[in-house]
């Protein structure tokens, strides 16, 4: 269990370090309870929950990112309007007594098989994102640049939104929906506040990542998390002050 | 001169016929214009005009009809609106790094910055947002002249720039067009910079108000076409 934990909170701080530099931070949060109704067919239908999760998201990732394309919305309220929808339905599927494990998480959930999927998945994205993160930061900071460079935004967005998709499906075990967003966004945040450069806050991501995942409770995860981001503020002020 | 070039007499841009819009409003109607390798074209207007758009269109970052022909193997640099460096201000992202977003080495980021004037390679572990405001625009066109630019496309490159600053952006300017023969493509709303730097200057309110060399083509008639009638007040007088 040590060993998920530690690859999924790592590589779900690396994403999300992309994310934070591009001002998704939520986005991670509203993918977690999109996940929600996907936890509750799969679990009406006898299948495991990051299966159903996974599925669910991939639709609805792959509706934001289209509807994105057709209406020039922002994808912040694209994701919202998705996000509201499916926590109602998720509410309404998914059986009583799994509910709140569905909304907290609990790690020793994670069966052998389970195990084997998450890290896989998680080096997968790892691999993935490490290709196309300098475009996508490149493109956070000016679409324009990077368009002029040839890094094609439409299709790296969708990369990077599957690849969260699935760090959301395998998170959700361990923290639950309501806390997944906490698992990407809180390690990335952490790191902004005391990096100097790239290669600090992407080591540090995933490192505060690790850091705070190998904790059993979900609610445990986020809150040791949430002490680090803490800890990065008061250096952070410190080292301003000096 | 370079082989590359393969389009009659140097022409290192023809532009046909170019219309723009969005959602059915015209931003940019029927422009004809050309230009030659080594030219300055200044393109010239009041906000809202099409000025940016145009340079979008010319980097094919815009959808447009009629035809923008470049000269074949031609090396396109392009430095934005100022970017706005507050947004970077937290950024954790060094110089270097920022070089390595156009896939370069350190090697290559120290002549980049060479070009623009700046010398001291520490400056390559600086955290983007601690730059001023001169350091990241002359860093943002050394970025944009990498890989040898044969043609820089430059979008008000002094907006957010103090007076000094602004002289350093133009002297460089200078400088870099002596030395690479290079095509530049420069928006402004300034009429000053056009008598200073232009070799061709386009005038355009969605479309061309006038066209050809700045002495010739800035009379106050087309300048009150361009900008309004009250323009004339800062009309450079030549001698």
């Amino acid at each position: 269990m040590l060993i998920v934990g530690t690859f999924v909170g790592g590589i779900a701080g690396y994403l999300g370090s992309v994310m934070v530099l591009k001002r998704m931070a939520l986005v991670g949060d509203a993918l977690g309870h999109i996940a929600l109704p996907g936890m509750g067919l799969a679990l009406l239908l006898g299948l495991d929950v990051s299966l159903g999760a996974f599925a669910f998201l991939l639709a609805s990732v792959f509706l934001i990112w289209l509807l994105e394309l057709k209406t020039s919305l922002p994808a912040e309220a694209l994701v919202g309007v998705v996000f509201v929808a499916s926590l109602a339905l998720g509410f309404l599927l998914v059986p009583e007594p799994e509910l709140l494990h569905s909304l907290i998480g609990n790690i020793s959930n994670v069966g052998f098989f389970g195990a084997i999927v998450s890290v896989s998945l998680a080096v997968i994205v790892f691999a993935v994102i490490r290709s196309v993160r300098n475009d996508l930061i490149l493109s956070g900071i000016s679409p324009d640049i990077a368009r002029a460079q040839g890094v094609n935004i439409k299709t790296q967005n969708l990369i990077y939104l599957i690849s969260i998709a699935a760090i959301t499906a395998v998170g959700i075990k361990i923290t639950g929906t309501l806390l997944v967003g906490a698992l990407v966004v809180i390690p990335a945040a952490a790191s902004k506040n005391i990096s100097r450069n790239l290669k600090e806050y992407l080591f540090l991501s995933v490192l505060f990542g690790i850091f705070s995942s190998i904790l059993p409770v979900g609610t445990m995860i986020v809150l040791v998390s949430v002490v680090i981001f803490v800890f990065s503020l008061v250096f952070k002020n410190f080292r301003k002050a000096v | 001169m370079k082989n590359s070039i393969v389009m009659s007499d140097k022409t290192i841009l023809d532009v046909k016929n170019l219309s723009v819009d969005f959602d059915g409003e015209k931003i940019i109607d029927n422009l004809n214009f050309e230009v030659n390798e080594g030219e300055t074209l200044i393109i010239l207007g009041p906000n809202g005009a099409g000025k940016t758009v145009l340079l979008k269109t010319l980097l094919n970052l815009l959808p447009y009809h009629g035809a923008v022909k470049w000269a074949n193997g031609v090396k396109i640099g392009y430095v934005p609106q100022g970017l706005p460096l507050f947004a970077l201000r937290e950024l954790p992202l060094s110089v270097e790094e920022f070089f390595a977003f156009k896939k370069v080495g350190k090697s290559e980021a120290v002549i980049a910055m060479a070009s623009v004037g700046i010398y001291d390679s520490a400056i390559l572990k600086k955290r983007i947002g601690l730059l001023s405001s001169g350091q990241f625009q002359r860093i943002l066109v050394g970025w944009g002249l990498i890989g040898n630019s044969d043609v820089l496309l430059f979008d008000e490159p002094t907006s957010g720039i103090d007076i000094g600053g602004e002289e350093t952006i133009y002297n460089l300017l200078d400088k870099l067009k002596k030395e690479r023969n290079l095509t530049v493509f420069l928006v402004t709303h300034d009429l000053n910079i056009v008598y200073r730097e232009a070799t061709k200057v386009l005038c355009l309110n969605k479309q061309k108000l006038c066209y050809g060399l700045p002495k010739e083509v800035l009379t106050s008639e087309n300048l009150a076409r361009l900008f309004g009638e009250n323009v004339g007040f800062y009309e450079h007088h030549h001698e």
